[in-house]
């Protein structure tokens, strides 16, 4: 009998640092393992024992990518804790600064991550050589999302505006609507994206997946909404731990994450438009139709237009909310620590990003748990790649080996987010 | 001209471009602070005609050690990049030259780490380069600025 091994040792164009192993026996997967050793990252630690108005600043060090998502999911949960509502235009405000996130996220993804791999380049650099004009897109979307971040956050990296409450400093009207030119020019960019992204060739591979993501009645989601799936799971925040399972495995630094019961589930784009594609604005609905994508999308290689197409839902979404911007009456709300415990989830870039506090009555943080997207799809990252690499049998090894990374990267995936990840390795024994 | 600092002020001698940067402010000269990100530096150089970044190097020298380089020898440099995005300061330069916006002159000054732990200060011998380099630079930068 024949066999071989995939062996990635570091897998490139990922955030953070990781190893995929992938062992043949013949035309059979033998084992799978996507082996995290980026060093664990103890951030649930560091907050104990810290002051609730600390957990957005400290959590955004989580991630360089979306810091963002870590601040709204920590200023949620605690909100949850201490009964605070915000006021209405400071919800505007940070729909506004997650969409200058997933501007910047999946602008990089889409073009300078994934786009190689569907075009045959090594990386970006190669690929801008023949493909000018479409990097030079890529560099000026992922700027206006920067742009974005930087006029909300009061930095480009780690921002530090968001409070528990809102925000510490909030716009004016003018600096606004300055933004609203290049938003423009934005969406004409992500319509420009969905189409080039269509035209990429896509492996005829398909999974039934466990979609997981939050859904909102009105809204495609951001930060509100029930915690649902296409297998009937529909709950509030609050009851995520006792419906979500998180355990090591001996080969990764990061967790492994499943539905009780059921196992792997798929968080992230994919999720996100399969179950929630009918709240879309019509522009991103249009763009959706018109590249044949409709939920379910089961094929995880597709998530690069589907990215394309939350990209458009992006950009609609700050222009909308630039035009309509007044000014929160009350920046913040302030309120007192008390005995409390508060959950959130909120859609990080990547997919669902929960947090959960427990605070003392002084309003310390007495225990926090956070859950990154990435952890959450781990395990159904290595489920993709068992059935994956199985039709990948004849394929030269080298070939192989580049499909199956490119299969981790339908994830976008962020390792140092997730440990608390991207070496690749196939055998074949 | 355009100063640019890069790194992790956080991890032990990585922060050495934004010491540096932080440094010559308090010289008086204008110095722009990022994290090294290959796609936040083409846009920071975009447009400029004589451009100097200051990051933090690893090539097994000692720690402090100083380089310098022109970016067009730099393009010839395989990837060396420590940054956890895998698009940092050597990937931004071979970008720039595909897209034709190297800024004319692109110095880079490379300060060797012995240490990149989260949460360490700079090793002694790093903080004396970054007080050379700033010096440096601020000689190089005094008549240009004005």
């Amino acid at each position: 009998m024949t066999g071989r091994t995939i062996r990635v040792d570091t897998l490139a164009r990922v955030e953070g640092e990781g190893e995929l192993f992938i062992k043949m026996a013949g035309d059979r997967v033998a084992d799978v393992k996507l082996r995290i050793y980026e060093p664990p990252r103890l951030f649930e630690a560091f907050l104990r024992g810290r002051h609730f108005s600390e957990a957005p600043d400290i959590t955004a060090r989580i991630c360089g990518i979306c810091p963002i998502a870590y601040q709204m999911s920590a200023a949620h949960a605690i909100e949850r804790a201490l009964g605070i509502r915000v006021d209405p235009a400071v919800r505007l405000l940070r729909r506004l600064f997650y969409s200058g996130e997933w501007i910047e996220s999946h602008t990089l993804h889409i073009y300078m991550l994934h786009a190689p791999d569907f075009l045959g380049y090594p990386d970006a650099i190669a690929m801008a050589r023949d493909h000018r004009a479409v990097v030079e897109r890529a560099l000026r979307l992922k700027k206006i999302g920067n742009h974005i971040v930087t006029l909300l956050g009061g930095r480009e990296i780690h921002p530090i505006s968001t409070a528990v409450g809102g925000f510490y400093k909030t716009p004016a009207r003018s600096q606004l609507r300055e933004l609203s030119e290049d938003l423009k020019w934005a969406l004409d960019a992500s319509l420009e994206t969905v189409r080039w992204t269509c035209t990429l060739d896509f492996p005829d591979f398909e999974q039934d997946y466990e979609f997981v993501a939050l859904r909102h009645p009105d809204e495609y989601p951001f930060n509100e909404g029930r915690l649902v799936s296409n297998r009937g799971l529909d709950i509030d925040a609050a009851e995520y731990e006792d419906h979500f399972i998180e355990s090591h495995v001996k080969h990764s630094n990061a967790l492994h994450s499943v539905v009780r019961g059921r196992g792997s589930y798929l968080v992230g784009p994919l999720a996100r438009f399969s179950l929630n594609s009918d709240k879309l604005p019509e522009v991103a609905r249009q763009a959706a139709r018109d590249a044949r994508l409709h939920p379910p999308v089961k094929n995880p290689f597709r998530g690069i237009e589907v990215r394309a197409v939350e990209l458009v839902f992006a950009c609609a979404e700050a222009l909308r909310i630039i035009e309509a911007y007044e000014p929160p009456g009350v920046p913040r709300v302030e309120a007192p620590g008390r005995a409390s415990v508060g959950q959130a989830i909120t859609e990080a870039p990547r997919g669902i990003l929960y947090h959960r506090y427990a605070l003392s009555e002084k309003g310390l943080i007495l225990a926090a748990k956070i859950v990154a997207p990435t952890s959450q799809n781990l395990k159904r990252i290595e489920d993709d790649l068992r059935e994956y690499a199985a039709h990948l049998v004849a394929w030269p090894l080298d070939d192989a080996t580049w499909k199956c990374e490119q299969a981790v990267r339908n994830y976008d995936p962020c390792i140092s987010c997730a440990t608390h990840f991207l070496k690749l390795n196939i055998q074949r024994s | 001209m355009r100063i640019i600092g890069c790194g992790n002020r956080d991890r032990g001698d990585d922060g050495a471009g934004i010491l540096v940067a932080e440094r010559l402010r308090s010289l008086g000269v204008e110095a722009d602070i990022r994290s090294g990100e290959g796609l936040e530096l083409l846009e920071a150089w975009r447009g400029i005609e004589d451009c100097i970044v200051v990051d933090a190097v690893s090539t097994g020298a000692p720690a402090g050690t100083i380089r310098t380089w022109e970016a067009h020898d730099l393009s010839q440099f395989p990837s060396a990049s420590l940054s956890t995005h895998g698009f940092g300061v050597a990937e931004a330069i071979r970008l720039a030259i595909v897209l034709g916006c190297l800024p004319r002159r692109l110095r880079i000054y490379g300060i060797e780490g012995g240490r990149f732990d989260p949460g360490v200060d700079p090793t002694p011998e790093v903080s004396r380069a970054i007080e050379q380099v700033a010096g440096e630079i601020a000689r190089v930068a005094g008549g240009t600025q004005r």
